[in-house]
């Protein structure tokens, strides 16, 4: 019996997701006529600086897509990039920088942040992170909890960072959801939502949820948040199924009861319908392992596993099921399932031809991912892994763009995408590197050269050290 | 040579609480890199480093070797002293978190009511896996102590070899350690107006200690315990130094007016997000700091004036800087060093600040932290600018010997570099 019903639920879902699968305005605004359900009550409000065209040349370029170009030449006009090689057309009235000397990438990319959710200051009162209530919170949303005036904002923006994913902690089997932003902290956490950026959802592998929640009702296993997920797949399909039977029976015209709704339900069925990406913090190859049978077992695609410290171990297995890994460059033994990192974890995955993304999950370690990817590059090279600093940049750029789901926006030099570049003082796989001017969608949003031009958050404002050189 | 000879031989080499350098070592020229000597003789574009007894022999200018050395070349190289971490718990925690004993964490007991009896050097473990991890990436001691109490002081830290020997401790009661920022605060009456008249009272009672018959027959009614009260003698007559946790500006001004009132302390700061606010009086004050200098965000109200140029100002004022507070990663220390030196920091004042400073402020620089003639011979060879994070350590050297430079981790890389899919993967044995 359920297995019939959720095969007709699975079927129903798959035809619902072809009609609004391109996802263009007027399609999502069918589906929410017929149902009722606004799947997006907190839109983005982002707007992008008004810049004149801008020409960057003599520069070496890493176009984040395996690409380098020396003495090479970009223009940046209207937020976009219109075009990116050896010389560029010079529109009249841009502005001209000479990048002699300097590397031009695509903007960071920190597919892993806190940034707002556990903000500087370090206080209970903005402690926003993690719905420790109940294993099972799929319901809350990062953003909702976002203070936007987190200084940590700006430092990660002077280390070239220009998007980020703001996620739930970890302490959840399912954490809630996380929200992708553009690192341009205004007013509101609207403002700077990542516009069309689709939904991730935050779910944790291992001790963290056991150690949680082992004393307050369980689980208190592996085992235990194994059988926590499950059960709670088990929910969303019957939920998606319900849902869209109603929506199969408005169309045909029929006046169906309405299912009541479920905001955890909400976003687990927006799992198994594939808008919402799964971001699994796992360290384990054992745990990667089941969870991408799970996966298998309800029909989900996981996005990527955060933090796989264990993913050197089955790289050919995240290559074969085509999940990403998020991992730091050296991070390693703070707990038991941190026990096994090594150095050369990122360029292993790199090598197995699954994808590798180079990961902060700190207010300190996203203001340099650069020299976290240099690490690895030459870690990896050492261990006779010879990978191409043109190709390493993916870990930082096109790879968590992809995880995010928004490398037709961002993520690479490509002409027509966002201009969400860094000019760097030299070769940005050197510690001595620093992010000498930082564009998004076209703009100068930092200039090193130019401290009157630095932002600060209100926080910081009228602060001893206030614009201080951080 | 296997596991069991390796580790007797080691355990040979140091006895007692000295470093004795191996008189039976090979003698060994190493020729042609850039030298940081981290002394008088500065850097030295293309030289030797001739090693006899375990010891520095001689660092010369060129590349002509003497006969009877074993020559090692490394032309295109850069040698430093071996580089010391100034601020860890290496030896006394395997995993930090839910994993069994963690020595650097201790827990109230009543031998000690301000935690200043405590004494990491019966704690020590150096078969732990992180002390193999640290060497391999040149870093070949370290200043050791308890990174958490919920007491007034973290006890008493050693200064250890990261060489593999049963008896790693080089000193033993190195320091004391201190912590009057907020976290040290909030575990302390949660005011500075308890924190401070507890530290006042604690050392007032360690200068009666010092004539008073501290035995059991006699009453003791004080804050301390007697324990701690002996321990602290030594603090207070500037044998032992004493390392404080600050960061904001005013709490600063408080580890300096502690000086003043009990002169003979040898205080040395640690953590210091605020201290470039204080450069000026601390370099009066002959105060060192040991520092991250990445440390740039206002994590606390007591943090506002975070900032990366923090080593450069103290510096540029005459501080002493020391930089390296990690475990697990104190083998970042490099990196750290390398942004202080992207943000002001001189880049020989960067080298100075993992190597020399470190020796001097625990008074070890007659033995280590330099490449000067008489010092034992414990030194690395890169493959270029240690403070580059693509650069490593290709080699290092301990006590004048070429250590293996394999860890676990390098061991775990290997397997999986190497892993025969037709077996399970335990029978892949690197």
């Amino acid at each position: 019996m359920l297995n019939t019903k959720l095969k007709l639920g699975l079927a129903l879902a798959v035809s619902v997701a072809l009609v609004t699968g391109c996802s263009s305005d007027k399609q999502e605004e069918k589906q929410q006529s017929v149902t009722g359900i606004d799947k997006n009550p907190f839109p983005s409000t982002y707007q992008k600086i008004d810049s004149k065209p801008i020409v960057i040349n003599n520069v070496t370029i890493l176009d984040g897509i395996g690409g380098k170009i020396e003495d090479g030449e970009i223009l940046l006009q209207d937020g976009v990039i219109v075009a990116v090689g050896k010389s560029v057309r010079l529109p009249s009235g841009a502005i001209e920088i000479d990048g002699k000397g300097k590397w031009l990438t695509p903007g960071i990319i920190d597919n892993h942040s806190h940034l707002g959710v556990y903000p500087s200051p370090s206080t209970r009162s903005h402690s926003d992170g993690n719905e420790m209530t109940s294993p099972v919170t799929a319901e809350v949303w990062a953003e909702h909890s976002i203070w936007p005036q987190d200084p940590g904002f700006q430092r990660a923006l002077a280390g070239g960072v220009t998007s980020l994913q703001i996620l739930p902690g970890s302490a959840n089997l399912f954490g809630g959801r996380s929200v992708t932003v553009k690192n341009l902290p205004n007013r509101t956490i609207q403002d700077m939502k990542f516009p069309e950026a689709p939904y991730g959802i935050k779910m944790a592998c291992g001790e963290n949820p056991k150690r949680v929640y082992g004393a307050k009702g369980g689980p208190m296993t592996r085992m235990g948040n194994v059988a926590g997920y499950r059960q709670a797949w088990i929910q969303a399909q019957e939920y998606q199924t319900k849902w869209a039977e109603y929506e199969t029976e408005l169309e045909a015209g029929g006046s169906p009861k309405r299912p009541s709704r479920d905001l955890n339900l909400d976003t687990l069925a927006g799992v198994l319908d594939g808008d919402i990406i799964v971001h699994m913090h796992c360290y384990r190859a054992d745990d990667m392992g089941t969870m991408m049978d799970v996966m298998k077992e309800f029909n989900y695609k996981i996005g990527t596993f955060h933090h796989a410290i264990e993913a050197y171990k089955i790289a050919d297995k995240l290559a074969e099921n085509n999940v990403c890994s998020a991992m730091w460059a050296d991070w390693w033994g703070f707990k038991m399932e941190a026990y096994d990192g090594i150095k050369e974890n990122i360029p292993m995955v790199h090598a197995a031809n699954a994808c590798a993304i180079v990961h902060s999950d700190s207010d300190l370690g996203i203001q340099r991912l650069n020299q976290e990817a240099a690490k690895a590059w030459a870690d990896g090279k050492r261990a006779g892994i010879d990978i191409s600093q043109a190709d390493a940049w993916q870990w930082l750029s096109a790879n968590p763009a992809k995880s995010l789901g928004i490398f037709d926006k961002t993520g690479s030099l490509e002409a027509g995408k966002n201009a969400d570049v860094v000019l760097w003082s030299t070769d940005p796989f050197s510690t001595y590197a620093q992010a000498d001017k930082v564009f998004i969608d076209g703009a100068m949003v930092y200039d090193r050269s130019n401290p009157e031009s630095w932002p600060v958050s209100d926080f910081e404002l009228g602060q001893i050290a206030e614009g201080d050189a951080k | 040579m296997n596991l069991f000879k390796k580790a007797a031989l080691a355990s040979s080499i140091v006895i007692g609480l000295s470093l004795s350098a191996s008189s039976w070592a090979e003698n060994i020229a190493i020729v042609g890199a850039k030298i940081h000597t981290v002394s008088a003789a500065g850097i030295i574009y293309k030289g030797t480093v001739l090693i006899k007894d375990g010891r520095i022999q001689q660092v010369i200018e060129g590349t002509d070797v003497p006969s009877g050395y074993r020559t090692i070349n490394a032309e295109g190289k850069v040698i430093t002293p071996g580089f010391i971490g100034a601020a860890t718990s290496l030896g006394l925690v395997e995993v930090s978190s839910s994993a069994g004993t963690v020595d650097a964490q201790a827990e109230p007991h009543a031998i000690s009511t301000v935690g200043a009896a405590l004494d990491v050097q019966y704690a020590l473990n150096n078969d732990s896996t992180l002390i193999p991890i640290t060497r391999i990436e040149g870093f070949t001691s370290a200043a050791t102590g308890l990174g958490g109490s919920d007491q007034l002081f973290l006890g008493q830290g050693a200064f250890i070899t990261l060489a593999t020997t049963y008896q790693p401790v080089l000193k033993a009661q190195a320091f004391m350690k201190l912590n009057v920022g907020n976290s040290g605060v909030d575990n302390n009456g949660g005011s500075r107006a308890a924190l401070w008249v507890a530290i006042n009272q604690s050392f007032d009672e360690a200068k009666f200690a010092k004539s008073y018959a501290m035995d059991p027959s006699q009453n003791w009614l004080g804050l301390t315990t007697m324990a701690d009260a002996k321990a602290l003698i030594p603090v207070l007559d500037g044998k032992m130094p004493l390392v404080v946790d600050a960061d904001r500006a005013a709490d600063i001004v408080q580890v300096i007016a502690l000086k003043k009132r009990y002169s003979n302390l040898n205080i040395i700061l640690a953590s210091g997000v605020e201290a470039w606010r204080v450069a000026d009086e601390l370099a009066k004050n002959n105060i060192p700091v040991i520092l991250d200098p990445e440390s740039n965000l206002p994590g606390a109200f007591d943090q506002i004036g975070a900032t990366l140029e923090n080593a450069a100002r103290l510096h540029k004022a005459g501080v002493t800087v020391v930089i390296g507070m990690d475990t697990h990663n104190i083998r970042l220390a490099t990196q750290h060093a390398g942004n202080a030196v992207a943000n002001g920091l001189p880049h020989s004042a960067g080298i100075a600040a993992l190597t020399i400073n470190i020796a001097k402020i625990f008074g070890m620089d007659d033995q280590i932290g330099s490449l000067e003639p008489g010092k034992v011979a414990d030194l690395v060879i890169w493959s270029g600018d240690p403070l580059e994070v693509t650069q490593t350590a290709e080699q290092v050297f301990m006590q004048g010997e070429q250590i293996d430079m394999t860890s676990r981790q390098t061991k775990l890389r290997d397997r999986y570099l190497k892993r025969n899919a037709l077996k399970p993967v335990g029978y892949t044995r690197p």
